[in-house]
């Protein structure tokens, strides 16, 4: 693998990304499948970097799941995209930042629209007035979170105290990194990097010690697609794709995957379990599976954020081994407590995945 | 009276055009940006479709220039052209102007940079290498030690790169790349015998003469596959081999295969050193790029640029005999042209 050509094409495809002043809107799923993310992605910004990051509770699903399965159509989305875009306004914000890649997607899809066919712009505008009485202003950055992180991942690394180095042996750990198929591969000139090889996590990972695996089945889709998984009938395809990215980087022996949209982190997370419940297969030599990790998540355990204050017990895949090898101290008791100390229950261990 | 008839660009058209002037009594003079003649031609070595030594026909054409009239200057980088009182003033970017009563452009073509097509890793991926590389490694014997150790190999060669291709900007054909491809295919399978070589393409454009036969001599005689399919991605392995997904069109299949060399059929595009050039002029360009004559049926070789004149294929791609016999009709055009403003 010649460095330089990969060089090449990043430097082609370096995105604007605001410095502060950010208007961030929460993703309806990541919630609830990695509770801890978003919240740890706002405090690194306020409380590391000290940006000033602004939110607004009146903000809502952008409905891009509904979009991409055909349910919601393009004048409707569009016109919730420009009600976004109008609380930015309101707020005096210029720098749109969504959590979601799937939002991400929308947003520069319209944009873009928006771009070619201004009619479409006046459309959505009439739409929103008519309903909300609202206007709005074209943001001047959309970024995506993990391109903030990105933009930081030298400051970070700086304040950070952990390396992504295994403790045990002093070498790098192995990363897969995975990236949204919204993130970039619609509009390559969006994503850090571009769509073929994006630098955006590869370039969290480098900058905090890690080493990342390029194996051949990195830019094939997690499998999620919308319509694979959504209806039921074709989950073996959204499971097939999946294992097929798997088996390709299992030579490789990574020591974590990271990963950047909601619904690949998701899906290469629960899906080691299913493969593993359905042929008792897994696909790391302990047995335990491939830990898959938030971008968010990552830089908050380099940044020594508590593993179970971010969420992590409710990964499929269990991450102590992980922490193990960077030298993150956690407390073991804590992992099933909630965040006033409760007891939130221990999930049923699974047949084939060590624990 | 003797005029100066000025050729931009010493490739095979350029040559060709200035033997074709030999017999007339003006003064020819061959402006070439590099330090030697021959354009693209002195890159490559055995010739389709009968497999003739590049390097003798680059001899027999520079050969062929008549020495009483023609002269060549090397290293001269032609950028800029205007017309003035009834000739062309022709700008070298080394500062240096000469005025001549007629121009023929011949700055040939560019080769497509494999590089956009980022989705197949060339200059990422050690072992993806362009049709024009290929060239290069015949010529100068150097292969890579690993497709020499005499164990077999897998080898792709994939059609199409750069050209009919809307996202790379192209969406001519090339028209020459499929005939490399099955002429290089043939050559490999010639040089390590042990290889296996996989031509993915659309579909296989065998226009020129003995070209069709080649296609079928590489089949039969030389046991190449041809798989009607776009590769849609490489990626490479552990090893330093290549995964390449494509689609069987014909058996209606995705596919997966791993090789050990992949081979690119990059196209001919626009000479961007023709584009400064053409600029000046405000001459006109094909929907492709490629510098457009005045009329494609009947003055292929003309522009609307009095005494500017096309020849080879920086108009559109073409093979080196139809870039040579297009030089021909060109040289024959200006010495008609110069007759005509000799009357006026
Ligand atoms: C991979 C590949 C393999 C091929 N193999 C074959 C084959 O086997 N058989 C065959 O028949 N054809 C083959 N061809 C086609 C052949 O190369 C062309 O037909 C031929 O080179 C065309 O000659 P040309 O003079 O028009 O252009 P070129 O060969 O491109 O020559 C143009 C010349 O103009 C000069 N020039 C350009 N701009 C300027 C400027 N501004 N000022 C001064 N000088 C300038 C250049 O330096 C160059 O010397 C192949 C093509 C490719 C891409
Ligand atoms: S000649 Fe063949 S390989 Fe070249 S562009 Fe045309 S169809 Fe594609």
């Amino acid at each position: 693998m010649e460095q330089e050509g990969k060089k090449r094409i990043w430097s082609e495809y370096q995105k604007e990304i605001a410095d502060d002043h950010y208007f961030y809107v929460r993703s309806c799923i990541r919630q609830t499948f990695f509770p801890g993310s978003e919240t740890t992605f706002l405090k690194i910004l306020r409380d590391d970097l000290s940006r000033d990051v602004f939110e607004d509770a009146r903000h809502t699903t952008c409905t891009g799941i509904g979009y991409h399965t055909d349910i919601v159509p393009f004048e409707t989305i569009m016109t919730i995209a420009a009600r976004h875009f109008a609380l930015m306004t309101e707020a005096g914000y210029v720098n749109f930042v969504p959590s979601c890649v799937t939002s991400f997607g929308i947003y520069t899809e319209i944009l873009d629209t928006w771009k070619h066919f201004p009619e479409m712009e006046a459309k959505a505008r009439d739409y929103l007035w008519t309903a909300t009485r609202r206007e709005f202003k074209i943001p001047d950055n959309l970024s995506h979170t993990s391109d903030i992180i990105y933009r930081f991942r030298n400051e970070l690394a700086e304040l950070s105290g952990h390396r992504l180095v295994n403790k045990n042996d002093g070498k790098p750990l192995k990363v897969v990194e995975h990236i949204g198929c919204h993130y970039a591969k619609m509009f390559p000139k969006c994503g850090v990097g571009g769509a073929e090889f994006p630098a955006v996590l590869s370039g969290m990972v480098e900058a905090w010690g890690g080493e990342v695996i390029d194996y051949p089945e990195r830019r094939h889709c997690c499998g999620f697609g919308f319509r694979q998984y959504l209806i039921k009938a074709n989950r073996g395809y959204s499971l097939s794709n999946s294992k097929k990215k798997f088996e390709s980087m299992q030579p490789y022996q990574p020591d974590f995957i990271v990963a950047n949209c909601p619904g690949c982190a998701m899906f290469l997370d629960r899906w080691q379990y299913t493969i593993a419940e359905m042929e008792g297969i897994t696909y790391d030599k302990s047995g335990k599976g491939i830990p898959v990790l938030t971008y968010e998540e990552l830089a908050g355990l380099i940044m020594g954020y508590d593993p179970w204050v971010m969420g992590m017990q409710m990964h499929q895949i269990s991450v102590e081994p992980l922490l193990d090898k960077i030298g993150i101290v956690y407390n073991k008791k804590d992992k099933y407590l909630g965040s006033k100390g409760q007891y939130i229950g221990v999930p049923q261990p699974p047949h084939f995945l060590l624990q | 009276m003797n005029k100066t008839i000025v050729i931009v660009g010493g490739g095979p058209a350029g040559l060709e055009a200035a033997a074709a002037l030999g017999s007339s009594p003006h003064h020819v003079l061959i402006l070439e940006k590099e330090h030697n003649t021959g354009g693209k031609l002195k890159n490559w070595h055995h010739l389709f479709p009968n497999f003739a030594d590049a390097s003798e026909i680059l001899k027999s054409l520079e050969k062929s220039l008549p020495l009483n009239n023609s002269e060549i200057k090397y290293d001269c980088d032609v950028f800029k052209m205007e017309q003035m009182d009834g000739n062309l003033l022709v700008s070298l970017k080394s500062g240096e102007k000469i005025k001549a009563d007629a121009v023929l452009l011949a700055t040939g073509f560019d080769l497509f940079d494999a590089y956009k097509k980022e989705e197949y890793g060339h200059g990422i991926y050690k072992n993806v290498i362009t049709s024009s590389e290929l060239e290069g490694m015949f010529v100068n014997n150097s292969f890579p030690d690993q497709l020499k150790d005499g164990l077999p190999k897998k080898i792709a060669m994939v059609h199409c790169v750069g050209s009919r291709d809307k996202k790379a900007g192209n969406m001519h054909c090339s028209k020459l790349c499929c005939i490399t491809g099955v002429k290089q295919a043939i050559e490999l399978r010639k040089y390590l015998s042990k290889s296996s070589v996989y031509n993915f393409y659309m579909d296989l454009r065998m226009y020129g003469q003995h070209f069709e036969e080649l296609y079928q001599e590489a089949q039969e005689d030389y046991g190449v596959n041809f798989i009607r399919g776009r590769v849609s991605e490489i990626a490479e392995i552990s090893d330093g081999k290549l995964q390449v997904k494509a689609e069987d069109t014909l058996s209606g299949r995705p596919m997966k295969m791993i090789f050990d060399l992949v081979v690119l059929l990059i196209g001919m595009t626009p000479a961007t050193s023709a584009a400064s050039i053409a600029q000046s002029l405000a001459l006109p360009k094909s929907g492709s790029g490629f510098l457009a004559p005045v009329h494609q049926h009947i003055s292929a070789n003309e522009t609307c640029i009095p005494g500017l004149f096309l020849a080879g294929t920086c108009r559109e791609p073409l093979s080196l005999q139809e870039s040579i016999t297009d030089a021909r009709a060109a040289a024959l055009k200006i010495i008609e042209w110069l007759k005509l403003k000799d009357n006026h």
